[in-house]
């Protein structure tokens, strides 16, 4: 429904004109609002280009320390993205198995691991593991955390995307004679994995964005080495440079949330365009994967 | 046993810390997502342009984010929130409106174009045709959607822990610090917490998917 052109009538001229007061007014509003916040930072001397300057500043390391913590957070995402994958398909399969006894089990793994946190599973593996003789660092933990989790998530895309297979497909592969494994990987697969593809990429994306939790078990990611550079600068100069490091920090998230978000928008025209997956039907992106686990979500492809 | 009876009184107010932590942003989420969807469909065009800045802008933005926001950056312009509570439901329900008002366009999109051509027919202007004839079918084609955004904001309540909220992630961490013995115990305690809102909830989404579907 286009509501748009139904819900109102085109406004005329004196709506029109009372349109543009109130954008105005709007407008003025914003900027006062703006300008004060801007004005306040001043008086706190907030703004001083000294201050910020640190950000850039080869001798004192900053840029190096921000960059080290990308190269983390790139790095624990990598061992999150690969494991949850294979064991994601792993359980899709288990998932749509023929027999009972795999599939009741399995099920209940997967909504086991959808219906607790992130941050629950991630403690899980820091604090419990040990205990049993686990030799645990941050990066583990996290890498485990990542990868039970997204691996349920992972494996109701696939399951999914499986079943958007329109029925006819596999039928007829049956009645050619074929057996269940050559139904799933010749005729199923193929078509499911065009689709699958845009949520997919998306739910990568958000694990990659969901590392940022680390810095609560003390991983060194983007979040944690800006705070430890805060504690850092403190220490030495007392409460100059935290607005900025928190600023910066904060900044390269939104950059690298948006790139990614892009990627998955190009991923997403891609494989509508395709020919091939005229025998599915649209999958729906699910919530988990829009809202995150505080990683946030990706801008919706439209 | 002994030991989740003794820490009884600690768990349950972290239990109930999360239960009002998300009931509280999920109401404040809810309201401004409907207000956020009905700017979105406004004859004003500054007004759906500022709504579709706020959704693109907060889904684009990792909670951590809006979480240190609100907890360390708006000192700086010598703003403070009361409490930390009310901080972390500030932070959830601004990041949970944008993902309400998503569902709810596509639930006023889902509704067929005669239902408000003839609320126009009939003489109704956009807030009234909006109010009781668009949105009350919308918000029952989104109710599946709904209970999934409600899902994934009662999960994660969980950073607030992050921020010295003394939810039921603060709790796990506290109690797993100090009883490094009985830690599978202090799991199972804090997972079933975490249990016994989401899977009500999801059953009771159902529930009501399944009285107030339209069928068409």
């Amino acid at each position: 429904m286009s509501t748009s052109t139904v819900l109102f009538d085109l406004p005329g001229p004196r709506a029109r004109r009372r349109q543009r007061i109130g954008t105005v007014l709007g407008g003025l509003l914003i900027a006062a609002l703006v300008g004060l916040a801007l004005w306040r930072l001043g008086i706190n001397g907030q703004l001083d280009p000294a201050r910020w300057a640190v950000l850039f500043d080869l001798r004192a390391g900053v840029p190096q320390a921000l960059g080290e913590a990308l190269l983390n957070t790139l790095e624990v995402a990598a061992v999150g993205m690969v494991a949850a994958t294979l064991l994601g398909a792993l359980l899709a399969a288990g998932r749509l198995s023929d027999h009972i006894w795999v599939r009741i089990p399995v099920t209940a793994i997967i909504e086991f691991f959808r219906a607790v946190p992130l941050l629950v599973l991630i403690l899980f593996a820091f604090l419990f593991l040990p205990t049993v003789g686990v030799p645990m660092t941050a990066f583990r933990a996290l890498a485990i955390g990542l990868t039970l989790y997204n691996m349920a998530v992972l494996a109701e895309i696939f399951r999914a995307g499986i079943l958007s297979v329109d029925r006819g497909q596999r039928e007829a592969a049956f009645a050619l004679g074929m057996r269940k494994t050559q139904v799933m990987t010749l005729v199923l697969l193929p078509q499911a994995v065009r689709r699958m593809l845009p949520v997919l990429v998306a739910q990568l994306v958000v694990l990659l964005k969901d590392s940022s939790l680390g810095f609560i078990v003390g991983y060194l990611e983007l979040l944690r080495q800006a705070r430890a550079l805060v504690e850092f600068f403190n220490f030495r100069f007392g409460d100059l440079y935290t607005f900025q490091l928190y600023v910066a920090a904060g900044l390269i998230y939104i950059v690298v949330n948006v790139l990614l978000s892009q990627l998955a928008r190009y991923v997403e025209k891609r494989t509508a365009r395709s020919a091939k997956t005229a025998a599915t039907e649209q999958v729906e992106e699910p919530v988990d994967v829009q809202m995150g686990q505080g990683g946030g979500g990706v801008g919706a492809p439209r | 046993m002994q030991f989740l009876i003794d820490n009884f009184p600690l768990l349950r107010s972290a239990f109930l810390t999360t239960l009002s932590l998300a009931v509280a942003s999920g109401l404040f989420a809810l309201v401004l997502g409907t207000i956020l969807a009905g700017m979105r469909v406004s004859p004003a065009p500054t007004l759906r342009g500022l709504a579709t800045f706020y959704v693109e802008v907060f889904r684009n933005t990792p909670l951590t984010v809006v979480f240190f926001f609100l907890f360390f950056g708006i000192v700086e312009i010598d703003l403070q929130f009361p409490s930390r509570f009310i901080a972390a439901v500030a932070a959830l329900g601004l990041y949970t409106a944008a993902f309400v008002a998503e569902a709810l366009r596509s639930g006023i999109n889902a509704v067929p174009t005669g239902q408000a051509e003839a609320a126009r027919a009939i003489g109704l202007d956009f807030g009234q045709s909006l109010r009781t004839v668009v949105l009350p079918q919308a918000f029952r084609t989104v109710v599946p959607p709904l209970g999934n955004v409600w899902i994934a904001l009662a999960k994660n309540t969980s950073i607030a822990a992050g921020f010295a909220v003394t939810d039921l992630t603060a709790a796990l961490q506290r109690l797993a610090n100090v009883n490094a013995d009985q830690i599978l115990m202090v799991f199972f305690a804090i997972v079933l917490g975490y249990l016994v809102i989401t899977l009500p909830s999801a059953w009771a989404f159902r529930a009501i998917e399944t009285r107030v579907a339209i069928v068409r």
